[in-house]
């Protein structure tokens, strides 16, 4: 190697030198991340000063000067800080609102049984999915029902004339099986004309008659439960009825809905671009005034919605219509090839959908569905507007209640409102961003 | 017949003219019942209402509007306060929102964490409750109406509103708008001009400089060969005199209502968190091999940001920033909440005096959707013009 005029060339390697003392550590951090030119330390001090001019009086409201106890509006009369005694005085409003205080038990117990049925639904390595969204879908909502109604639902029936029949559940239970023994008779015909084996349809059709039959039966048994009205559910009661349920009766319209607009045949999918593109254009206010005046008008005498119900039914349409839009963008994800493998295959459109290209659409579209319920729940609120007195709209209600009014009662409660809402919201897009990263790990 | 029934192209139409049977009846028996329903509250169908005397006040009106002036005019100056707020609504949330955008961006730690601080509690909280935190807990609690608190001196707060001068504009004072116009055109033909002579000469005329001087100055040579059609009336604030008639009066300067800014701040500040993300995602999915390749083509990093990233982020970020413009649009109509004059609260009373409920929902239906047919529209054409051309 030592060739002649290379004699100073090193041939051993020097250990290497600790890196300069401004360049790790917090120094290190500061000079990289704060201080990295002269622009970028003005802006730190800029930033620093803001912070310090607009956090110090944010904690001095609601930590340092806040008033925690006090029996009514003499304990914060002259605060300067928010009034937590107010919020806790009120807590019980704001979570059930009018419902009769001997029967918030059922509240209770229809929250804690879907908690607990909702979180193994969400870690991901939780066992017995299937059966568990089974339980979600279909056991909870008719306990929830039960539960927070009272049940004992008075069926009468409708089209027998009442010079046959008095109106009785019993002639209510004779129109089911006679609209039962129709459609079993029209399956029939059509799988006899077409040739196609009957029993298939047959178990299909009666285990979904069947399994109605059963909750229908469900809900008019008389569980000895004070029937409570919907007029006075209130607070995070109607805040979680309405954006769950919203959510839930979306999710199979929107299905439907995407698969409608991407059919092959022109009048549905025309219906369902228009009945998309309708509901998507409009503010959710006036879907809600058009649900509290005009479905009213929409229907036969004698039958009448309350209120909450108007309010679910529209809910759920505007929000079918967003989730058509995103459980669509999932199904243009899936490549042609899995359509054509199941058509190879000899699936119908059906079957097609259901065991190939929904199970992988719907994976893909879990980001953006939990995103549109972290818009529908935030939207729940809108419903004040429409009389309905959700989380919020207890809130107001209560910021103007001679027993506690003082200057600061109204803005604790929204700093109060804002942290719920800001809780639930934030904790759905965390995982929203981990299931997606869950799944983008999964596809490399 | 089997085989008649399991061809699908029947079966298809099949299927879809039992469709249409199902959806004409259900429609049908919607409008059967209306129609009785309204029959029987006595409540006249069609639009007949609209000339009738409205016999309410409104508090901002862009145009002449007094208690009897007709429903149709009511309904029409509260379209017009729904497009103003949500005019300078847009204005405000894209600034801000390109602001707290790139700030979520920066090299700098602290400056990126505020901005994303911001966007994460604004984005979650929901923008009724944003609105009544700005309208009834803060506007609300500013001086009454005869103290204020004033800014630089012109700009005056209390709980009437905040009190501004007001321009008032003389009779040749359309020289200075239509100057505007002429300045646009002038600075397009400067711009070209100057793109052809760079690639003419390489040479970059300094055309950003010349295109300010012309949009200021036009307007100012305007202003003075009109005559100086411009006034200012400065809000004039009493102290002492009677009781009632301390406070701003009512013939001098200009007093945007609290309802207005109210909804106005809501709006732009929850917009633009939104818009904030639109635009650090566009940004993102430049490639950076773009950025590196302008390197190494001799750009500064200001002009790899002018020529190269923002071009190609604004093809990415123009579609989603039109979908938030058009959000915030919809978004106003909480406007109703606070009382603001806007198209659905204007409507919501005309509704409870007429009870014309189905004309008054269809009136904002057809605003709504046209202004989105119309926006989707324009996002068509401009989808097309800049959409890569992949061969």
């Amino acid at each position: 190697m030592n060739k002649p005029g290379s004699a100073f060339v090193r041939d051993s390697l020097l250990p290497a030198r600790a890196p300069p003392p401004n360049s790790v550590g917090i120094v290190g951090w500061m000079r990289q991340n704060l201080f990295s030119t002269p622009l970028n330390s003005v802006m730190t001090v800029v930033i620093l000063v803001f912070i310090v001019w607009a956090v110090t009086p944010f904690f001095r409201f609601t930590l340092v000067n806040a008033v925690w106890t006090g029996e009514d509006r003499q304990a914060c009369a002259t605060a300067t800080g928010a009034c937590w005694a107010y919020v806790k005085a009120y807590l019980p409003q704001f979570i059930y609102g009018r419902y009769p205080i001997g029967e918030r038990w059922r509240v209770d117990v229809v929250f804690w049984t879907l908690v607990v049925g909702l979180i193994p639904m969400l870690i991901p390595r939780a066992p017995y999915k299937r059966l568990n969204a089974l339980f979600l879908l279909t056991v909870f909502p008719v306990i929830a029902y039960i539960l927070l109604t009272g049940g004992h639902h008075q069926f009468s029936g409708r089209w027998i004339p009442n010079s046959w029949m008095s109106p009785s559940p019993l002639r209510f239970a004779v129109e089911y099986a006679l609209v039962s023994a129709a459609v079993f008779g029209v399956s029939t015909l059509f799988s006899w004309m077409s040739g196609r084996p009957i029993t298939g349809s047959w178990r299909t059709l009666g285990f979904i008659l069947g399994a109605f039959a059963i909750v229908l039966a469900l809900v008019s048994l008389d569980f000895g439960l004070v029937p409570v009205e919907t007029a006075n559910w209130g607070g995070l009661l109607v805040t979680l009825v309405v954006a769950i349920t919203g959510m839930v009766a979306s999710l199979p319209l929107g299905i439907l809905l995407a698969l409608g607009r991407r059919s092959n045949m022109p009048v549905v999918k025309l219906a369902s671009t228009i009945f998309i593109e309708v509901w998507r254009g409009v503010p959710l206010i006036t879907v809600l005034f058009m649900a509290s005046v005009m479905l009213p008008l929409f229907l036969p005498d004698g039958v009448t919605f309350d209120k909450l119900l108007r309010a679910l039914i529209g809910v759920a349409l505007f929000n079918a219509a967003y989730m058509a839009e995103t459980i669509r963008g999932g199904l243009q994800a899936i490549p042609r090839g899995q359509y054509e493998g199941a058509q190879a295959l000899g699936l119908g459109y059906w079957q097609m959908m259901r065991m190939i290209v929904l199970p992988q659409s719907l994976r893909i579209s879990v980001p953006g569905i939990v995103g549109s319920f972290i818009s529908l729940f935030k939207d729940t609120t809108l419903v004040i507007i429409i009389g309905l007195y959700d989380f919020l709209g207890q809130i107001q209600a209560s910021a103007n209640d001679a027993k506690w009014a003082s200057p600061v009662t109204g803005l604790t409660g929204y700093i109060f409102a804002a942290m719920v809402f800001w809780a639930f919201c934030f904790s759905m897009s965390r995982y929203a961003a981990y299931t997606e990263r869950r799944l983008d790990r999964g596809r490399r | 017949m089997a085989t008649f029934l399991n061809n699908p192209t029947i079966r298809g139409w099949v299927f879809q003219i039992l469709f249409v049977l199902v959806l004409g009846w259900f429609v049908w028996d919607i409008i059967d019942n209306t129609s009785r329903n309204l029959q029987k509250a006595n409540i006249a169908a069609g639009y007949g209402f609209l000339e009738r005397t409205a016999g309410f006040g409104i508090v901002q009106k862009l145009v002449p509007y007094t208690e009897a002036s007709s429903y149709g005019r009511a309904l029409f100056v509260g379209l017009l306060n729904t497009l103003l707020v949500a005019g300078i609504g847009i204005v405000l949330a894209t600034l801000l929102g390109f602001i707290v955008g790139v700030a979520r961006l920066s090299s700098n730690w602290l400056v990126s964490r505020v901005a994303a601080t911001y966007v994460e509690v604004l984005r979650n909280v929901p923008l009724l409750l944003q609105l009544f935190f700005w309208y009834f807990a803060v506007l609300r609690s500013v001086p009454g109406m005869r103290e204020k608190w004033s800014f630089l001196g012109i700009f005056h707060l209390n709980i009437g509103g905040l009190h501004v001068p007001k321009l008032i504009l003389g009779e040749s004072a359309w020289m200075i708008f239509a100057a505007i116009p002429v300045a646009i055109a002038v600075m397009i033909f400067v711009a070209k001009w100057g793109h052809e002579r760079q690639s003419r000469t390489g040479i970059r005329p300094p055309i950003g400089l010349i295109n300010t001087a012309v949009l200021i100055g036009l307007p100012v040579i305007a202003f003075f060969i009109a005559g100086r059609p411009l006034h200012i009336s400065m809000p004039v604030f009493t102290e002492t005199g009677p009781l009632l008639r301390r406070g701003f009066q009512t013939d001098s300067g200009m007093t945007i209502i609290p309802e207005f800014l109210g909804l106005l701040l809501a709006l732009s500040l929850y917009t633009a968190a939104y818009i904030a993300e639109v635009v650090r995602s566009g940004i993102q999915a430049v490639t950076r091999g773009q950025t590196e390749a302008a390197a190494s083509l001799g750009l500064r990093p200001r002009q790899t940001l002018r020529l190269v990233v923002l071009p190609q982020a604004m093809r990415i970020i123009i579609p989603p920033l039109t979908n938030q413009y058009l959000n915030l649009t919809k978004n106003s109509s909480l406007a109703v909440a606070i009382a603001y004059p806007d198209l659905v609260a204007v409507g919501g009373t005309v509704l409870n005096q007429t009870g014309q409920a189905v004309e008054v929902v269809s009136i904002w239906m057809i605003f709504y959707l046209g202004l989105s047919f119309l926006t989707s529209a324009v996002m068509g054409y401009f989808n097309k013009r800049v959409a890569l051309v992949e061969r």
